[in-house]
């Protein structure tokens, strides 16, 4: 990571390919095991331990089971609120969205360094955050076709809308939905990408400070620690947002998909 | 910005793992775990909602008893107060026949013993009359001499009687 006293902050971000799969590949694609797939594996991991507490299925539950059937209700409460009562069919894909995402954003923030592991977030990578707000973006596609045949391209004129103004209103609406997929992976992208930087960057501040003299150490050095300690608590909250807006965005444009507007 | 410069290499990684690892998720997880969780949770939803409703109905009920109890309550005492009126009037009833019975009896007797005494005195009387005669008889004859009949002491009596 540091090389001659240089500290780069992106370095956090490369793929590096594990245990010797890198020539590991499908029908041609290289589908090596990487620190990201293995991050993948530890969120999916993860959840699975989490849920299987929630699987007591006892009357009265325990503290765990309580902790999952809270996350669940707290993801059907949000679709009922943003799509109604059909919402609820979606809760398996939001509460597997949400709580994957919101698993990869706090295991990418554990600091894993001081026992010299690598920590990796994921979901500061467009390509895994991609693979995500295409599956979304398609469902509502395909919810909204499913349900309201080609009166599904109504959702492109607003209610209202007086009939000069349909052949300048519908592109307008036509693109700001077709951006959706991405601004619904970029969102997730930048946001954690942005928060890593800032803690890497500030990191380096403390590292290359020290090593300049006492006087910077204790000057420059402990200021930016300080910043650290509260754009790490920073960090965590966004990583719960991030997750909550993917999943509330999510909602939102099931809502459209599931009742127009 | 490996991102961006690792995007050949390692897009098809990416994609591949992401769709193996959220498909578990969706699969096992979402679509698998996550509706008996939320029927858990449901069912403990309508277990209490029905429990308050049986608790609810519960109250109605032991509201409606206890109005049925206060009616009945009312009712038998009602009931009593009526008997106990009735019976008060069938004694009263009673108990004047009686008296009244007893104070015919009494009237006769009253009556009886009445004209028992005046009867006796009425016999003690003539008696008296009887003796009387006889005696003014003997003193007549004691004094005058004279027999005098029996038809004279008797009227001579009767007149001294009379007079008191």
């Amino acid at each position: 990571m540091a090389e001659s006293g240089k500290i780069d902050p992106m370095h956090q971000f490369a793929i590096e390919p594990l245990f010797g799969t890198d020539h590991l590949s499908l029908g041609g694609y290289n589908i090596a095991f990487t620190n990201s797939a293995l991050y993948m594996v530890a969120a999916a991991v993860v959840l699975w331990i989490f849920v299987i507490g929630g699987m007591k299925r006892e009357l009265v539950p325990g503290r765990w089971q309580m902790a999952v059937e809270y996350m669940t209700g707290f993801i059907k409460s949000l679709l009922i609120a943003n799509v109604g009562e059909g919402g609820k069919k979606y809760i398996p894909y939001v509460f597997s969205l949400f709580m994957f995402i919101l698993l990869a954003n706090l295991l990418g923030l554990l600091p894993l360094g001081l026992i010299g592991l690598h920590p990796f977030t994921f979901t500061s990578h467009f390509t895994a955050t991609g693979v995500l707000a295409i599956l979304s973006f398609s469902i509502v596609l395909i919810v909204g076709f499913w349900k309201h045949g080609l009166h599904f391209f109504s959702l492109f004129v607003p209610h209202g809308t007086p009939l000069p103004m349909i052949p300048v209103i519908f592109p307008i609406e036509l693109v700001s939905f077709m951006v959706r997929p991405f601004s619904l992976g970029l969102r997730l992208f930048v946001a954690m990408t942005a928060g890593h930087v800032l803690l890497k960057v500030l990191a380096g501040f403390v590292i290359n400070s020290s090593n300049a003299g006492v006087g910077y150490g204790l000057t420059v050095g402990s200021a930016s620690f300080i910043l650290m300690i509260g754009i790490s608590a920073l960090e965590v909250l966004v990583a719960v947002i991030q997750a909550y807006v993917f999943a509330l965005l999510t909602s939102v444009y099931l809502n459209d998909a599931e009742n127009l507007h | 910005m490996p991102q961006i410069a690792q995007i050949a290499e390692t897009y098809a990684s990416q994609i591949f793992w992401m769709l193996l690892t959220f498909g578990f998720v969706f699969f096992v997880i979402g679509r698998g775990m996550v509706p008996k969780v939320q029927a858990t949770a449901d069912a403990r939803d309508a277990k209490i909602t029905g429990d308050l409703d049986a608790a609810k109905a519960a109250f109605a009920r032991a509201d409606e008893a206890e109005a049925d109890y206060r009616t009945r309550d009312a009712e038998s005492r009602a009931a009593a107060q009526a008997t106990l009126a009735r019976a008060k009037a069938e004694a009263a009833k009673a108990s004047e026949g009686q008296l009244a019975a007893a104070d015919a009896e009494i009237a006769t007797r009253i009556g009886a013993a009445e004209a028992r005494i005046q009867a006796a005195s009425q016999a003690a009387m003539a008696e008296i009359e009887t003796v009387a005669a006889e005696a003014a008889r003997d003193m007549v004859a004691r004094i005058s001499g004279v027999n005098a009949s029996d038809e004279a002491a008797r009227n001579a009596v009767k007149a001294a009687l009379a007079h008191g």
